[in-house]
């Protein structure tokens, strides 16, 4: 499969009042064509700061860049200026945002948000641009379109706001799509069909996604592969598989014994992980979930894990892993759906250079 | 819209029956008479002169008759100018106060958005502190010091503009700044921080999601979302244009119909008074009215009562 992007030791931090953000802390991953790639973790945890810098989406200043590199096709972006950034924005990397009652511009027509990037990326002229936008409403699964396009977003349930942002997002064919919590603002059923739609239009047009979220559940029904972040670093990667019956890191252990699910029928109380995550203006020495770990051993306040490869795909950073650690059980919910992997090394590896 | 529009024309005449009838009764409680000068008329005379206008006749006749005259749209002669009446004072003044307020109104808004736009782009910067600053300057002089400034400045020390009088295009210039430039000011502060809170919705993200150029997304997503304020100020900024205009055509000489109305109050010019107060509440309440309007098509979310279903 063809690797699309290639994120390579991404750092990003914020100017503030109180002192420098370090956002995001040394992110790597890539992504190959068609694939879609979930990025979960807890409020600030570096997830949606990360996704917006593959666009250079954030505010600069305060926000900046200060290293790493995001392979687009083997072009880097951070040294793009904002010119050539509109040339790839919405063109070969689309977003779509959580809040679609406050995305869409409540004074224009969808339709004239839709033909926007049309007119300004494929050349088209306003007729056909529009002829191409109820396609598109349609495509979504908006009913009548042709009625649809001159509405204004107040007419718009959020459901078919939201609908209306993924046909915005996907007019121009994107390489890349870019969903922020795309469903995090909406109900039930309506996430369902929302996340049903993505995944339909996802295997007609071959498009990649990154998918943020802080819901395990939306993640199971539509990844391929998971990226696990905590305080701006990724604590561990790898298939669906491996992050949901095969977790390694205490994090990960603790998102996934917290979050309930029908088949876990233990009377016990819903897991929670203690604490708050670390201020970022002062990341802490070791291992940034050290405080909140009740597995942390005595290095991981001393020096900060490397990252340990379990398998081909499946990327850990936690000392555990290392041969001299002791033996600890995950807890009681992820061992009982703990799968032995087929595709696990014999041993796990040291990596040196992330993924 | 127009079940809409006709119910305002009817709350529209009740509020000017009620500035007619106010207007009426607070002048003649008010001491002192159109005839009342330093030499005191023959009794005889001032009777005569009384019959002539009708001052003599009960105040509910006076009344009665001044509504019959306003609904037929004359305002009756003036008391003080001999052979014009108030409706010869009005259409001779209000072209030139109209040229006016609309130039004043022209430069405000123009200006006014320009400077609260670039400061809202540059804000914390030194171009968002110094129009703020000439802002906070331009709210706090009043009209009239303004007025004095430039004639002093730019009429008398560099002669670029003549001092006074109304008979150029040249010479509205200088009265249409000193009318414009508290109003400017005040749109300047309005359109930075209704910008400041649109620059940061998330339609302006999705806007640079698609890849639009800055310039595309300040004119047609911010500007329009950021300029509702601006368009409900336009009403109060019309009554604003309309008295601030009493004082600047009196400074710098302009035949008016603000001008004509000063002086009718200090003559005690009855009929004058009430006649262009009249006229004035009804460009008042016009202007309001089509700001409504004006609101309900920019913003498609603000429904026109009576436009649908209601």
């Amino acid at each position: 499969m063809e690797k699309i992007l290639e994120v390579k030791d991404l750092k990003v931090s914020f100017q503030t009042y109180g002192g420098t953000v370090q956002a995001v802390r040394g992110v790597s991953f890539d992504l190959h064509k068609g694939e879609t790639l979930a990025i979960v973790g807890e409020s600030g945890s570096g997830k949606s700061v990360t996704s917006q810098t593959l666009m250079k989406l954030i505010p600069m200043p305060p926000g900046q860049i200060t290293g790493g590199e995001i392979l687009f096709y083997g072009d880097d972006i951070v040294p793009k200026s904002e010119k050539e950034m509109e040339n790839i924005r919405g063109k070969d990397i689309s977003m779509i945002f959580q809040d679609p009652m406050t995305s869409l511009n409540p004074t224009m027509k969808v339709g004239n948000q839709i033909i926007e990037g049309l007119i300004k990326h494929q050349g088209l002229s306003k007729a056909d641009a529009k002829k191409r936008a109820i396609k598109l409403l349609e495509l979504v699964g908006i009913p009548m379109p042709d009625k649809r396009v001159n509405q204004y977003p107040h007419e718009f349930s959020g459901g078919m706001r939201q609908r209306a942002m993924i046909a915005i997002a996907l007019a121009t064919n994107p390489k890349l799509l870019i969903a922020d919590e795309p469903t995090t603002a909406l109900d039930v059923t309506i996430q369902a069909q929302i996340l049903e739609l993505m995944k339909e239009l996802q295997a007609k047009m071959d498009t990649s996604i990154i998918f943020i979220t802080h819901d395990l559940g939306v993640v199971a029904n539509v990844a391929d592969r998971v990226a696990v972040m905590y305080a701006g670093q990724i604590v561990e990667i790898g298939t669906v598989d491996e992050i949901f019956y095969d977790p390694k890191h205490p994090y990960t252990w603790g998102l996934l014994a917290s979050m309930p699910s029908v088949d876990n029928d233990t009377k016990d109380e819903l897991a929670a992980i203690p604490g708050t995550p670390p201020d970022l203006t002062n990341p802490p020495i070791g291992d940034a979930f050290a405080a909140r770990n009740k597995y942390a051993l005595a290095i991981d306040y001393e020096e900060e894990p490397p990252m340990f490869q379990i398998s081909e795909t499946h990327f850990a950073k936690t000392w555990l892993l290392h041969p001299d650690a002791p033996h600890v059980e995950p807890p009681a919910a992820v061992k009982l759906r703990q799968r032995q992997m087929s595709s696990n090394f014999d041993k796990p590896v040291i990596v040196k250079e992330g993924i | 819209m127009t079940k809409y529009i006709g119910k305002r024309l009817l709350y529209m005449i009740i509020s000017l029956w009620l500035i007619v009838t106010a207007t009426f009764f607070l002048m003649r409680i008010a001491p002192g008479n159109p005839f009342a000068s330093e030499k005191k008329l023959p009794p005889e005379i001032e009777a005569n002169l009384q019959a002539h206008y009708g001052l003599d006749q009960p105040w509910y006749q006076q009344y009665f008759d001044y509504l019959i005259n306003v609904v037929t749209w004359d305002f009756g002669p003036s008391f003080k100018y001999k052979s014009q009446t108030v409706n010869d004072l009005i259409t001779e003044g209000f072209p030139v106060s109209f040229v006016l307020g609309f130039q004043a109104i022209l430069i405000a808004v123009a200006f006014g958005v320009l400077f609260g736009v670039i400061a809202a782009l540059r804000q914390n910067k030194w171009q968002d502190y110094s129009t703020m600053a000439v802002a906070v300057l331009g709210i706090s002089v009043p009209s009239f010091i303004m007025a004095t400034f430039l004639q002093y400045f730019l009429a008398i020390k560099l002669q670029i503009f003549p001092v006074a009088r109304w008979e150029s295009f040249m010479h509205t210039i200088l009265p249409a700044i000193a009318l414009a430039a508290g109003p400017m000011a005040y749109i300047a502060r309005l359109t930075r921080s209704s910008m400041i809170e649109v620059l940061a919705n998330d339609y302006i993200k999705t806007a640079k999601a698609k890849g639009l150029s800055g310039g595309v997304i300040t004119v047609k997503h911010a500007m329009r979302n950021a300029l509702l304020p601006v368009v409900t100020y336009l009403g109060p900024l019309t009554a604003g244009v309309l008295t601030g205009s009493f004082v600047i055509e009196k400074i710098f000489g302009i035949p008016g119909l603000g001008f004509h109305f000063v002086t009718s109050i200090t003559n005690r010019d009855y009929t004058v008074i009430m006649g262009v107060t009249v006229f004035y509440s009804i460009l008042l309440l016009l202007a309001i009215l089509l700001v409504d309007i004006a609101y309900g098509i920019i913003d498609p979310r603000i429904k026109l009562a009576g436009k649908k279903g209601e």
